[in-house]
């Protein structure tokens, strides 16, 4: 069943087109990886997906229902669809449990004790029991992205994007991450993944989606673009990335 | 509803004008006082000697943590007593203006130097130069630059503290407005017009320092 | 021939300097709630993408921020009675005049602050969903205030400092107060300088309160803007 039907989706800044019109079914349960090199529209196509950027032309369907463009519209498709950030924009000023609370007391308007119950087993499930009472500036990078993880969960997102969210992270705390993703993934959770990690790609996505230009260039299974992919640039991408090993 | 009618005002130009370069007049001498004086404060308060260092501090710390008005209304009431002459107006005002921005400029002189990095100092020292070649040649000329949309507000700040001359009765703008409106008892066009010759006067100077800080951000 | 200092009579009117520093405080505390409030708002219009809104409230802020205030003192002294129609006490016009004065120095350090605050915030809060005004809220301001208290502090030194140009409309603040009493008693040199001492003595504590709040805040690794 299609969560959330894209077309034709274009978005220009100033005289550059960096979404050249894009058309993407995503289902119910799908994991896919975007892969495709820096300025192809990536990032783009992720934030157009939650209205972070308003895109020029297409439309967007959740769950069969075409979304406007009225604010009011906007917020509630952004409740269904979480996003974790490359940079992980925690608010500095609150605590781990803080952070993940405040959606649900402030947009959800959960009673405090509830909401504190259930940041509690989200931090937990990102195995941060024990540092909800901490504030950002006291988290490695790779908690920080846990905790973002959780403040995106506790929403109950339909919709999962990860922009990027290893990038910003030392190579050692990488791991930590990609394990809490690995194990959304086996929950079924549906989500697009815009990454860099080629391995982990091929080992947890049930799609991948090569972009050039801003549009899709290549699609299929892991095994089919990034095992045996047919298209001469998507092959070069792949070349100059070969010291991952799948 | 009062009628707005400026031609009593257009008709005492002549005291406006007289006004005029009274404010111009006073306001250069506490231009040049102040940020001349505040440069010496500044080196003062910048020097490691105690006998430079610590008249310097209490001199700012007194003139920024008083109201400019109690100081030139102490020179030009309480000053004569202890003062073998008489103390105008003019010198009054100029007095607690200049002394009151030079304590301002003198942080901002600090500030301008200090944030010049230590490499620069070894550089010229390297070169044989003493402390005081050193200042001028390199570290004056780049902290001028850095300092110059602070001190440029502190110019601006000037024209509007030149009004305070006024409660001494110093002839400038303010003055000659008041004299105008209780002549012609149209104080809602003496003051309008006088607020908005200030605003014309200092609106292009403001944008000048937006201008400044926005060109200095770019470049540092 | 040396000045015989004496202070008995400016003791003896204590009473009146006392009154007057009560009367100051209390056109700088009104100042100040207003103004503070007034500015927020004047910064949330500015920053508007609505020119209808952003343009007047542009006006307001380079208006009363390029004029002598005791120009603008004059005019709502003076002036504003006669267009409007309304009795004026030196309180009022006092209060009016350096609420909104103040405001507009308090706004552009509202938006200084607002604006300084980095994209990522706005949206990791846009991105849970939050509307404009919940992520202002909760998650901008908060942040943007604790960056703006230095520069507030220093404002409220200058609108301190600046209240005593009521005395020239003769509202009887602590420099008024100085002066009557100097008039009365044929000693400015004594009075005047207790006055000035007092404003020395109950500025530089404040100042000294600022520079320690923001001691502690720069302890907590936050970043300031002026």
């Amino acid at each position: 069943m299609t969560l959330l039907a894209v077309s034709g989706l274009a978005k220009r800044f100033g005289g550059n087109a960096v979404l050249a019109g894009i058309d993407l079914d995503i289902e119910k349960g799908e994991r896919i990886a975007v892969l495709g090199a820096s300025g192809s529209g990536k990032s783009t196509l992720l934030r157009c997906l939650n209205f972070l950027e308003i895109p020029d032309a297409g439309s967007i369907a959740l769950d069969g229902k075409l979304v406007g463009r009225g604010e009011r519209e906007l917020v509630q498709v952004r409740q269904r669809v979480g996003m974790v950030f490359q940079q992980f924009n925690l608010f500095p000023h609150m605590t781990a449990l803080g952070n993940v609370m405040e959606g649900l007391c402030t947009v959800r308007r959960l009673a405090r004790p509830e909401a504190q119950a259930r940041a509690e087993r989200e931090l937990a499930r990102v195995g941060l029991a024990d540092k909800t009472a901490h504030y950002p500036a006291h988290l490695s990078g790779g908690q920080k992205q846990r905790v973002a993880i959780a403040r995106a969960l506790a929403m109950d997102p339909e919709l999962l994007l990860f922009d990027e969210p290893t990038s910003a992270l030392d190579p050692e705390l990488v791991g930590e991450v990609l394990g809490v993703i690995r194990a959304l993934a086996e929950e079924g959770r549906t989500m697009l993944l815009v990454t860099h990690e080629l391995g982990f790609a091929y080992h947890v996505a049930t799609r991948v989606i090569f972009l050039a230009d801003g549009a899709i260039h290549e699609q299929g299974t892991p095994d089919e673009v990034l095992k045996h992919p047919k298209r001469e640039r998507t092959q070069a991408f792949l070349a100059r990335h070969k010291e991952f090993s799948l | 509803m009062a009628q707005w009618d400026f031609s009593s005002v257009l008709a005492n130009s002549d005291a406006l004008l007289v006004g005029a370069v009274g404010t111009l007049r006073i306001f250069a001498i506490c231009l040049v006082a102040g940020l001349g004086l505040g440069l010496l404060i500044g080196l003062g308060r910048y020097s490691r000697r105690r006998v430079f260092y610590w008249p310097a501090t209490a001199f700012v710390e007194f003139f920024r943590n008083t109201p400019v008005l109690v100081q030139i209304v102490w020179f030009y009431f309480a000053l004569p007593i202890l003062a073998p002459f008489t103390i105008s107006p003019l010198a009054a005002a100029a007095l607690g203006i200049s002394l009151n921005s030079a304590a301002f400029s003198a942080e901002i002189y600090r500030g301008g130097i200090q944030s010049i990095e230590r490499g620069q100092w070894d550089g010229a020292r390297a070169l044989g130069m003493s402390f005081l070649q050193a200042m001028r040649r390199i570290i004056l000329p780049q902290a001028l630059k850095r300092m110059t949309p602070a001190l440029t507000n502190r110019a601006i700040e000037i024209f509007k503290m030149s009004t305070l001359a006024s409660a001494v009765a110093y002839v400038e703008l303010l003055q000659q407005a008041k004299l105008i409106a209780s002549l012609n008892f149209n104080p809602i066009e003496a003051y309008t017009a006088v607020a908005v010759i200030f605003f014309v006067f200092l609106w292009p100077l403001v944008q000048l320092t937006y201008l400044l800080e926005r060109r200095l951000a770019r470049d540092e | 021939m040396a000045y015989q200092w004496d202070f008995t009579p400016v003791f003896a009117n204590a009473d009146l300097l006392a009154q007057g520093l009560v009367n100051t405080l209390k056109v700088t505390g009104t100042a100040l709630a207003c103004g503070l409030a007034l500015g927020l708002v004047l910064a949330l219009l500015r920053l508007s993408r609505l020119r209808l809104a952003a343009w007047p409230a542009g006006l307001i802020i380079e208006v009363f921020r390029t004029t002598p205030p005791l120009v603008q003192l004059f005019w709502f002294f003076f002036a504003l009675p006669l267009i409007a129609g309304i009795e004026m006490t030196p309180f009022l016009a006092a209060a009016v005049t350096f609420s909104i004065q103040s405001s507009a120095f308090f706004a552009e350090v509202f938006r200084a602050g607002i604006v300084s605050i980095e994209r990522g915030q706005w949206e990791g809060a846009r991105a849970i969903g939050m509307t404009h005004g919940q992520a202002l809220r909760r998650i901008v301001l908060p942040q943007a205030v604790k960056r703006m208290i230095p520069a507030f502090m220093e404002r409220a030194i200058e609108l301190m400092k600046t209240t005593t140009l009521v005395a020239t409309i003769s509202y009887a603040d602590l420099l008024f107060a100085a002066n009557e009493i100097a008039q009365k008693t044929f000693r400015p040199l004594e009075t005047l300088t207790v006055a000035a001492l007092i404003y020395f003595v109950v500025i530089t504590a404040f100042s000294l309160f600022a520079r320690r709040l923001e001691r502690r805040l720069a302890v907590s690794g936050e970043s300031t803007v002026h």
